[in-house]
């Protein structure tokens, strides 16, 4: 026992030494200029895991993605970043296939969270992961020609390969996009693809295994002649959080499966993040997860300063940059829960009351971040190494007609009124409106439990990771920015039910009001420092690859991003991905609804709180 | 008790009802006048509800609010240089540009066709435009500002959404009403009011004179 004790405490380079040692011809350094992990086989990538997760502790697989290397090496690779729950930094392991017939073992029977994941990588790169035990497109639709993601791929509206377009300046004549690529002369379809058959084509492979069509008379037990019935929630649906569709097979009321259905908001974010310049994929992040962009413009932030960090000629960002990062991600984490609780409230049917109680006080924040950043939702507020300005004296606005409302607050003043007045005093009632209240217990204990073995098997994470008691905390467990120097707790639940999901987003709510009361002092403290070193917009980034990853209010969000070219001319990311939390989490919904009513599929789908701008991407 | 938690919750719901009854009698009267009322009623302090009655009111929008870019060009009543653009066609907003939205056609001498300073066409694509700001940011000559103007709706996509040069220049009074803050910190930063270029042609003029002068008080001496 205390031998494997030992190891699951074994640092990072330890534990690639005693993998190499078990498999000295399987596994070797990754030695390309700027990476770093092991290389593994692919024909002994399921027994490394194995060894890696039993043996070493790494028992949480956060991110798989695929790099098409074409050009460069002519390879493709599937790059994994393993945790262990107790904390500590990646134990990064990659795959190399080649590009024609690329295949990878699945690892979905080691890390069941790699689901989605392996789908999405065979989606948009082709990759079939062997032994995967429901290998479909998920973000695309069946009848799709083509793996978008690989560098040989063209989109529709496609111009060139990088941006900047050379056809904006200096002779830029403007013409619209779809006048020049009329939309349909570019779309490919499948040689034997027809468009009459849509439905057919695309939905039987969805159907199928869902059970139907089975022995009616099994499901028989009163001698009622009962029949499983499916039932599509969505895409169109107030529930669902935008168009998110799940196929629901019904034995009465209860769920018997259910098969979520995504990608009716996808527009290759990826794809679009790496024709981009490493600068404008900032703004890009904002629209993932729209309700919470300030965290999402912070973990690419934090992954690109990573590849800068290794050239010359960067400065990190000072001390009051790091704190208004810090004040900007916690008052997002609030406006998120607020948001996420109203609506959770909304979906069991207390229609409205709660959310617009919330609402109020997300918009004062709102005011706060429109005044500092300049908008409410696509604030766009973190740069490379800095912030985009410093917080304004005064929140103030200018009338421009006769009924402008107009509004002047020292911000300063504004803010520690709403940290240590406001948000308390909201949370308090709050907690008096709905902790206690008797129908939300009813609804909502013992409902759609996740018991925590399964949560990091499923590789879930944020609020819903930690409602099931495990206390992981990309904050805590893989600190950032000046989080170590905080004092906060990390709010467990107990049970895994959705009751405790609401107790813990409450409960990170008066963490964050704590957090943001130590950093009020450390603004006024250091008042008059610079908050953005002089970044010019092409950034040059050392070859290399990097994940940055934060702890957003839906879970941990990262980018894994790669750098390579000539850093001194014009540079785009080689690649660019995103770990979205909300699609990892909705690997999650299926185990948990199973066997409970309809009503509650509804719940416990808001209990994850997702967002399906970066569901789909 | 069974019910309490139900019970207590809608006392909270009672309060909310009565403090914006509340609200309105404190401020009866006065909800269409007085200096800071609706700073107030919408402020840390606030508890009751206010309604803006959008579009018949509307909430004025704080300074660094960003919407559809506006190239700024010289006051109409400017002694010099009435109308004339601030933008030197660099390019650097349309790269900038993450959704690449902006259009330059950098300005030529017609007799001996080498580039002036001064954009011959500049077309931004509003449906295009993501108001990230960064045009701004990064504009070296502070010639591209970002509007408070958010309602641009309009019947036909197709005609009235490509903003050529005329549509997009406005006048530099316009960012100093809308920005007074940002605008003379900006100011501050390039040492004047007048463009950066005209700034620098002035110093050297004045070094020049202040040259010959001293050359001149010499020959005199």
């Amino acid at each position: 026992m205390d031998v494997v004790a030992d190891k699951t405490q074994l640092d990072i380079s330890a534990s690639v030494e005693l993998l190499r040692e078990r498999w000295p011809d399987a596994i070797s350094h990754d030695n390309r200029d700027g990476f770093s992990g092991i290389i593994v086989d692919p024909a002994q990538l399921d027994d490394v895991a194995l060894a890696m997760r039993d043996e070493l502790g790494f028992d949480y697989l956060s991110s798989v993605t695929g790099v098409d290397y074409l050009g460069v090496a002519d390879h493709m690779e599937v790059v994994y970043h393993a945790y262990r729950t107790s904390g500590g930094p990646a134990l990064v392991f990659k795959a190399q296939t080649g590009r024609d017939d690329p295949r990878v073992p699945s690892l979905v029977s080691v890390w069941p969270g790699a689901d989605f994941q392996e789908r999405e990588a065979y989606d948009l790169y082709g990759i079939h992961f062997e032994g995967h035990p429901d290998l479909r497109r998920i973000l695309l639709w069946d009848g799709f020609d083509g793996h978008p993601l690989r560098k040989d791929w063209q989109e529709a509206y496609y111009e060139e390969e990088h941006k900047p377009f050379d056809s904006r300046w200096p002779g830029g004549q403007v013409y619209r996009a779809e006048e020049k690529n009329v939309f349909g002369k570019n779309v490919k379809y499948p040689d034997d693809f027809d468009l009459g058959r849509l439905n057919d084509v695309s939905e039987s492979d969805l159907y199928q295994g869902l059970g139907l069509g089975v022995d009616v008379q099994a499901l028989d037990s009163d001698g009622l002649r009962t029949d499983r019935l499916v039932v599509n929630l969505g895409p169109h649906h107030p529930s669902t959080h935008g168009v998110f569709r799940m196929v629901v097979t019904l034995d009465g009321e209860t769920i018997a499966s259910l098969d979520p259905v995504m990608g009716y908001l996808h527009r290759n974010h990826e794809k679009i993040g790496e024709r981009n310049s490493f600068l404008h994929n900032l703004p890009f992040t904002d629209r993932l997860d729209y309700i919470s962009s300030m965290s999402n413009n912070l973990g690419y932030a934090l992954a690109v300063e990573q590849l800068l960090s290794q050239g010359a000629r960067y400065s990190p960002p000072t001390y009051r940059a790091e704190c208004l990062r810090v004040l900007m991600v916690e008052l997002t984490r609030i406006v998120n829960h607020l948001w996420s609780l109203g609506f959770l409230l909304n979906d069991l049917g207390a229609f409205f009351t709660p959310m617009l109680y919330a609402n109020n006080e997300r918009e004062k924040i709102l005011d706060f971040f429109e005044a500092t950043a300049g908008s409410r939702l696509m604030c766009n507020y973190m740069r490379f190494a800095g912030v985009y300005r410093d917080i304004p004296e005064r929140i103030r606005s200018v009338a421009n007609l006769v009924n402008d409302k107009v509004r002047d607050y020292n911000t300063m003043d504004y803010l520690t009124e709403m940290v240590n007045e406001r948000l308390p005093r909201f949370l308090d009632e709050y907690d008096t409106l709905l902790t206690r209240n008797e129908i939300l217990r009813e609804r909502t204990v013992g409902v759609g439990v996740l018991l925590p073995e399964d949560a990091i098997a499923l590789s879930t994470c944020g609020p819903l990771l930690r409602a099931s008691g495990v206390p992981y905390d990309v904050r805590r467990a893989d600190p950032y920015s000046i989080y170590p120097e905080l004092d906060f707790d990390i709010p467990i639940g107990k049970n895994g039910d959705i009751y405790d999901r609401f107790l813990v987003r409450f409960q990170e709510m008066r963490e964050s009001v704590r957090i943001l009361r130590q950093i009020l002092p450390r603004l006024e403290r250091s008042q008059g420092e610079e908050v953005m070193s002089k970044v010019a917009h092409t950034p040059r980034v050392p070859v290399g690859e990097a994940y940055g990853r934060v702890e957003n209010p839906k879970g941990e969000l990262g980018y894994y991003v790669v750098s390579e070219g000539d850093p001194k001319g014009p540079q785009n990311p080689w690649r660019y991905h995103v770990r979205a939390p909300s699609f990892i989490n909705l690997t999650a919904l299926g185990p948990m609804c199973v066997g409970h009513k309809v009503a509650d599929v509804v719940t416990i789908l808001g209990s994850i709180d997702i967002v399906l701008g970066e569901t789909d991407r | 008790m069974y019910g309490q938690g139900i019970a207590r919750g809608l006392l909270v719901t009672m309060k909310h009802i009565a403090r914006s009854y509340m609200d309105d009698i404190r401020y009866a009267g006065r909800k269409y006048s007085g200096e800071g009322n609706f700073g107030a009623r919408q402020g840390m302090q606030a508890t009751g509800s206010y309604t803006v009655q959008y579009p018949d009111e509307k909430i004025a929008v704080p300074e660094r609010f960003r919407f559809i870019p506006f190239l700024i060009v010289e006051d109409h009543d400017h002694p010099e240089r009435p109308g004339h653009d601030w933008c030197t066609s660099c390019g650097i907003c349309a790269k900038v540009c993450p959704p690449q939205c902006i259009w330059i056609v950098r300005g030529k001498n017609p007799q001996t066709g080498r580039p002036v300073p001064e954009p011959d066409a500049f077309y931004i694509d509003i449906d295009i435009c993501m108001n990230c700001g960064y045009c701004s940011e990064f504009c070296p000559f502070d010639a591209i500002k970002m509007d408070h103007d958010y309602e641009l709706a309009s019947y036909d996509r197709t005609s009235a959404h490509i903003f050529d040069k005329q549509k997009l220049s406005k006048e530099m009074s316009h960012w100093k009403r809308i920005a007074p803050t940002t605008a003379l910190e900006e100011m501050q930063a390039r040492g004047g009011w007048e463009h950066k270029d005209i700034l620098r042609e002035k110093a050297k003029a004045e070094r020049a004179a202040a040259r010959a002068r001293k050359s001149a008080s010499k020959q005199s001496s």
